[in-house]
């Protein structure tokens, strides 16, 4: 059953996923291009693409994407994002009730200094996972790699939207 | 007041490209500086909290706010707000990119800005790690957890729960003084 295989999902990537937008992109992608194949890796750098062109966070936006996609209507796409968003209502509103016990708790604090390397990793996992034959066609692919690589380290001025529609204009010239 | 806090957090939420850290400076003006619903102090204190718990930054900070100022009623309409300009921007995105994503044009475009995507992926990597002031006793806990999961195919829930175990582990035998045995670290 599609809708309940969407709800779990979600709900899974919005209890787990820490670090908040990139940190959560190998969780998702493992989930939605590995695990039950409702979007290719192509597919989903598109969508990834897409949500830093667009308002809101990386989670919302795949929730509502591939929800569509994967049910065919807009009912999964409502169920994808409620489901990925109930983890941190449920979290939050704790956390503001019971301030106190998590203020300076040292498990807390123990699992976040766990987590912070393990972040980079996650991050790091989702790029080595999206350098793939669909995403690197050729050599041009690489240059643009390099170039944006390079603009974004040294070039921090330049918004991440701006290199996404040169890159755009780019393939639209060179392909 | 109900309808001013999904107010506030729809502009923020409709505004923002690219979500996240760039929504920061937005709250704190909004959130601090003209509405006052949260002192200074406080609201760095929420952002602490907010970065990390699970789930999206924009969507936490939503939900702290809006318990604070009207309750639980209050944090279900500014999470609303916060999630609702997104929601419709990708469904009309998605509605109609089904229908044009396979025109020729559209991908050339697409295969430029794929490898572009992933290079900003790998751009915050080595910012991060001076963050997390990784050494080379540490830096393979970011690398072994590449290769699980990209190499060995583990699933990052696995990986997330292991992570969270470990350190509770850890942290209570400290606690209770016993050795610190250290369980195995994925």
């Amino acid at each position: 059953m599609i809708y309940w295989q969407l709800f779990v999902t979600f709900l899974k990537i919005g209890a787990l996923g820490f670090g908040g937008g990139y940190a959560m992109l190998s969780l998702i992608q493992f989930e939605v291009v590995e695990r039950h194949q409702w979007i290719s890796a192509a597919g989903f750098t598109d969508i990834v693409a897409i949500s830093q062109t667009t308002p809101g966070p990386i989670a919302f936006n795949t929730a509502t994407y591939i929800g569509y996609t994967a049910a065919g209507n807009a009912w999964g796409s409502l169920l994808a994002t409620v489901a990925v968003c109930i983890p941190a209502f449920i979290i939050m509103l704790a956390i503001c009730r019971f301030f106190f016990i998590f203020k300076d708790n040292p498990y807390m604090r123990r699992t976040l200094d766990f987590i912070k390397p393990v972040a980079i990793g996650l991050i790091g996992a989702a790029a080595v996972m999206l350098m793939n034959r669909q995403n690197f066609t050729d050599y041009i692919s690489f240059v643009i790699f390099c170039t944006v690589l390079v603009m974004q380290l040294f070039f921090k001025k330049i918004s991440p939207i701006v290199l996404i529609l040169l890159a755009g204009i780019a393939g639209y010239f060179l392909y | 007041m109900y309808f001013r806090l999904f107010w506030s957090f729809f502009k923020i939420g409709a505004f923002t490209l690219g979500g996240g850290y760039a929504m920061i400076p937005l709250f704190q003006r909004e959130v601090v500086d003209k509405k006052k619903w949260l002192k200074e102090p406080e609201f760095l204190e929420m952002l602490a909290i907010a970065q990390s718990s699970p789930g999206p930054i924009a969507l936490n900070t939503a939900i702290f706010v809006g318990y604070k100022t009207k309750g639980v009623m209050g944090s279900l309409m500014a999470g609303l707000g916060i999630a609702l300009p997104s929601f419709t921007a990708i469904l009309l995105i998605v509605y109609f990119f089904t229908d044009f994503k396979d025109q020729p044009g559209v991908e050339r475009v697409f295969k430029g800005i794929r490898p572009a995507v992933v290079a900003l992926i790998v751009a915050p990597l080595w910012k991060m790690s001076r963050a997390a002031e990784l050494s080379w006793k540490t830096v393979w806990v970011p690398l072994g957890v590449i290769l699980l999961i990209a190499r060995a195919g583990i699933s990052p829930v696995y990986i997330i729960l292991g992570t969270i175990l470990t350190a509770l582990c850890t942290a209570f035998w400290k606690h209770r003084s016993l050795k610190p045995a250290g369980g195995e670290e994925k």
